[in-house]
């Protein structure tokens, strides 16, 4: 994430009620490396909470993924991201920074968009997964592609599944965005050709047609 | 004669138009594989320990621990006990294992021990009296050249410009060439002056070069009316491929690698693997679909390339993949060279300059560098020049678009806009009156600067220094040129018309997302007049035939030319077999929508398909070739110019300097397909909004690492930091006729030095050096007003 974006994109890198956020996790893993191997998690206080500790070894999990169910066996440290990369070879989204500074991994997670390298795997099961694949449904670009494609805003396109993304989120929530909503809401994703003029050639195009 | 000419105007149906890149729709739906994305059976992942330290000696590895960890199935050395390091960051160990986690597990096990080494990791100004003479080179010294990765042309310059101490056997070139000497390198040294009994000193981190002069600099100050002083510079900054480098090697039998790797240079792969892997070239296949990135920085197949190749032999020939790291990418895979001036330059009353005097340096780290091409587009008669290259241990050096130039406009036209200041004259009329010394591009230039100035509405915004302020906000405009050659590569492609009027086209090149598949499609459909789908482009790997490495803006050149030669000859082979069916001669007929006809004739006219069917049982292939004397005329040509301006808006409270328009007017001869030229500029403007704003390798002098090796602190435009852009290609008369010229470099050298000038017009004072972040903008302004 940008230093000077206000605006975190929603629920990247926060813990939320089920589970631990990385940063939380790598900041117990010294513990957990004590804890005998055990396939269910086993609750230790950490920071003054229960907290649940897995592995390390590999934990059975599961996931929805484009509305299918996968499943694979990873150790609680894997990312999201390297799961689906590695395990699902669902490598639309790319590993850049591999520290939330970037975007070129971004997925939707409940229809919100995460960045998918700084998540954990374990934490991202029982949510529906949405990455870029998805959006092309039949051979059929998806609008937002279909701009990206026309206005000319993916050069090498490593960067580009990630905006793509990005962009179709944002457009969800903001159909009609000022200035200040795509200061706020697109500055997460970061692309070293410099494609952000055809970027923001798409944008002014989805806004104009409502998205 | 078989005219190979590219068409003119009316009859272009693709080449010069607006087309739409057609790997597009792959990238934007995630399906289009990168290096980094390709998954091979069995695959293992390889994890690298580098050196923490800036210089040191290794003394001792302990891989044992990790060799007896369970999921690890090769290690392999690198550098062992005895290696001098020179950089932070340098590969020491490198491990295979069945999925990453384990391989990082693996590296923490393995234990180094180093003796430490002084080292010095800045580049600011040489000390009095520390810099040293360059002399003769050594075999030695051309060794650490190797290994500090010096580039090829920079080796050969030095070689051919200071000689070497003795001449080697035929073993030592052998040797040189095994750690990676080039032929190019190999030759300069045959051909190379010898001094016995030179280079005997010690280096020092400071060589200075030959002092270069032209005309009489003394006379010309003292000719001079105004005299302006001043210093300039750009940092080291890093090329940030956001694909980093690395490859996916396995063994698919003993002595046959098979790479997938991320490079600019496809066709260059094998060659530069088979001497440090002991197998031939043709033993060699690299393949490579897209290429997140290169900038330069991908010729090589690195010391990594070769690494994960030995790694995979270890592990009984499994494919192993080993992508860099974002830190290592930004410590160890590409930086571009910094250079500063102090610089003196005179001229007339009347704006004419007649005087130029610098004293420069500047690191490409351990391999030092060479000077910017300064004064830089402006040919002042009367010249004194003089650099000083600085080795240090920042970690090596890499062509980083248009090499050496950004650095050149930075310096010279910032300095001769503080001129102008000091003329009291609008920058615009006085690089106006000086256009004669830009010979021979004067007049490209001219026409360029009167477009630019309309485009910006230069006339209104323009005041003189520090007078547009408003509530704690000054804005102000700055202009800069630039020049660059970008004659055409070598390249061979092989067109192939199969009877049922199915095309396929086949080159060895890459498309590093400047638009090449779509540019060589629309050049074959257009000779061949058909559409572009009907073409079956494949590019990217060694068993097609070799295209050059894709640098120095030559791509499109390169392949352009061998594609039309190609598609004019597959054409006029075809012609000679449907000729009897349509009762003509072979001269009589064109093809054009699709059909085979008599010219002007649509009445006697075949499908392509029809047309086609005429070759009987075998397809018909043609090899195309660039450069190819025997196919006269030469399509691609060199040496382009460009004019960029910027308006920018200060807020001299904090110091932010915000970008609020850039105005790009660049000839490329004939433009291929305008909408990628047109992104390529767009996209030139953006880099170079961010290397002039954020982007600088910080080192830390107390540790001799990079400080900003994450993308947070190492920091790139992003999308609110980009003001209205315009793009203006010259096209027409006076500019296609001139043949294909390449266009990835040219865009990118002026925005540097277009910026700082509006800054230092919008506040009165010059901020000397890139990247123009707050703190030094408000410096600036503090010592104007102390003066
Ligand atoms: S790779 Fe996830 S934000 Fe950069
Ligand atoms: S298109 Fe290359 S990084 Fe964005």
């Amino acid at each position: 994430m940008r230093n000077d974006d206000p605006n975190p994109k929603d629920s990247k890198d926060q813990p939320d009620s089920s589970g631990v956020s990385r940063r939380d996790f790598l900041k117990i893993s010294g513990i957990s490396v004590a804890v005998p191997l055990v396939a269910s998690p086993r609750m230790v206080m950490a920071a003054g909470e229960e907290v649940p500790v897995h592995g390390p070894g590999k934990v059975p999990m599961g996931f929805t993924i484009n509305g299918k169910n996968y499943k694979a066996s990873l150790e609680p440290r894997v990312t999201l991201l390297d799961a689906l990369r590695d395990q699902f070879e669902l490598t639309g989204a790319k590993r850049v920074c591999d520290r939330a500074e970037c975007g070129a991994c971004t997925v939707l997670m409940d229809d919100k968009p995460v960045y998918a390298c700084s998540a954990l795997a374990i934490e991202a099961q029982h949510k529906a997964i949405t990455t870029v694949e998805a959006l092309t449904q039949d051979g059929k670009l998806h609008p937002v592609q279909q701009s990206f494609v026309e206005d000319d805003a993916s050069q090498c396109g490593f960067c580009t599944p990630g905006f793509v993304v990005a962009c179709k989120a944002f457009l969800d929530k903001h159909p009609r965005p000022s200035a200040e909503d795509v200061r706020r809401g697109l500055s997460g994703n970061l692309c070293r050709c410099g494609t952000y003029h055809g970027i923001q050639r798409v944008i002014a195009q989805m806004a104009e047609k409502g998205a | 004669m078989t005219d190979y000419a590219w068409p003119d105007a009316e009859h272009r149906t693709l080449i010069g138009k607006r087309i739409t890149r057609v790997d597009s729709p792959v990238k934007v739906s995630g399906q289009a594989k990168y290096t980094y994305d390709v998954h091979r059976p069995g695959m293992l992942y390889g994890k690298v320990l580098r050196c923490p330290y800036a210089h040191a000696k290794v003394v001792s590895i302990d891989t044992s621990a990790a060799e007896k960890m369970p999921g690890v199935k090769a290690v392999h050395i690198v550098q062992g006990p005895g290696a001098n390091i020179h950089w932070a960051g340098d590969d020491i160990v490198a491990v295979a294992a069945v999925d990453e986690p384990t391989a990082e597990d693996a590296i923490r096990a393995v234990k180094v021990t180093y003796q430490q080494l002084p080292y010095l990791v800045s580049d600011a100004e040489p000390p009095q009296g520390a810099a040293q003479e360059q002399g003769p080179l050594s075999m030695d010294d051309i060794d650490d050249m190797l290994d500090n990765q010096v580039p090829s042309q920079q080796m050969v310059s030095q070689i051919q410009q200071y000689g070497i101490t003795a001449k080697p056997t035929e073993e030592i070139l052998k040797m040189l060439k095994s750690d990676g000497a080039t032929d190019a390198v190999l030759d300069a040294i045959r051909a190379a002056t010898v001094h016995p009994g030179a280079g005997t000193q010690t280096k020092s981190n400071y060589q200075k070069a030959a002092a270069q002069t032209l005309g009489d600099p003394d006379k010309g100050f003292a000719d001079a009316e105004v005299v302006s002083e001043g210093v300039y510079g750009i940092p080291v900054i890093t090329h940030c491929c956001l694909e980093s480098h690395g490859s996916i090697s396995e063994w698919t039998d003993q002595d046959h690698l098979f790479t997938h790797i991320s490079t600019q240079n496809v066709s260059g792969i094998p060659g530069q693997m088979a001497e440090p892997l002991k197998i031939p070239a043709t033993n060699i296949r690299v393949h490579q679909d897209h290429i997140g990135g290169g900038f330069g920085s991908k010729f090589s197949p690195d010391r990594w390339g070769i690494y994960t190749a030995e790694l995979s032999r270890k592990a009984g020939g499994k494919p192993i993949r080993i992508m860099l790291e974002r830190d290592s990418e930004l410590k160890v895979a590409g930086a571009r060279p910094s250079a500063y001036a102090r610089v003196k330059v005179g001229a007339k009353k009347d704006g004419t300059i007649v005087a130029w005097q610098s004293d420069s340096w500047g690191t490409g780290g351990p391999g030092g560098g060479g000077m910017p091409p300064i004064p830089y587009v402006f040919t002042i008669p009367n010249q004194r020049k003089q650099h000083t290259a600085i080795r240090n241990n920042i970690g090596p050096a890499r062509a980083w678009r248009a090499p050496n130039h950004p650095q050149a406009a930075v310096i010279t036209m910032c300095a001769l806009d503080d001129l102008a200041a000091k003329l009291n004259m609008d920058p615009v009329e006085f690089f106006g009156k000086n256009l004669d010394i830009t010979k021979p591009r004067q007049d490209i230039y001219r026409e360029e600067l009167a477009i630019a100035s309309d485009l910006m509405g230069w006339k209104q915004k323009w005041h003189p220094g520090g007078q547009s302020q408003s509530g704690g906000m000054a804005r102000g405009v700055g202009v800069s040129f630039h020049t660059w050659g970008g004659r055409g590569h070598s390249s061979d492609c092989d067109l192939t018309i199969h009877p049922d009027g199915s095309v396929d086209l086949k080159l060895g090149s890459q498309d590093l997302g400047t638009g090449t598949r779509t540019c060589i499609l629309m050049v074959a459909a257009d000779t061949l007049g058909i559409p572009l789908d009907a073409i079956n482009l494949q590019i990217g790997d060694t068993n097609y035939p070799p295209s050059g490495g894709s640098g120095g803006s030559t791509t499109i050149g390169g392949v352009s030319s061998s594609t039309r030669r190609a598609a004019v000859d597959a054409r006029d082979a075809l012609f000679a077999k449907v000729a009897p069916a349509l009762n003509a001669q072979p001269d009589q007929l064109e093809c054009v929508n699709g059909t085979v006809r008599i010219k002007g004739d649509s009445s006697k006219s075949l499908s392509w398909k029809e047309a086609c069917s005429k070759l009987g049982a075998m397809p018909l292939t043609v090899r195309g070739k660039n450069p190819d004397r025997s196919k006269p005329p030469d399509l691609t040509n060199s040496g382009v110019g460009g004019v960029q301006m910027a308006e920018v808006e200060v807020d001299t409270e904090t110091g932010i300097v915000k970008v609020k328009k850039m105005v790009a007017v660049q000839d490329c001869g004939l433009v291929v397909n305008l909408k990628t030229a047109e992104s390529q500029c767009y996209g030139a403007l953006i880099m170079g909004i961010s290397y002039a704003l954020f982007e600088e390798k910080v080192m830390d002098p107390g540790t001799g690492r990079m400080l900003n090796a994450d993308m947070q602190f190492y920091r790139l435009a992003g999308l609110n930091d980009i003001p209205e852009l315009v793009v203006h290609m010259m096209t027409g008369k006076g500019y296609d006729e001139r043949g294909v010229i390449g266009l990835g470099e040219p865009p990118v050298i002026s925005p540097g030095a277009a910026i700082s000038n509006a800054v230092a017009n919008a506040i009165g004072v010059r901020v000397p050096f890139l990247p123009l972040t707050p703190d030094r903008v408000l410096a600036a302004l503090g010592q104007k007003a102390g003066a």
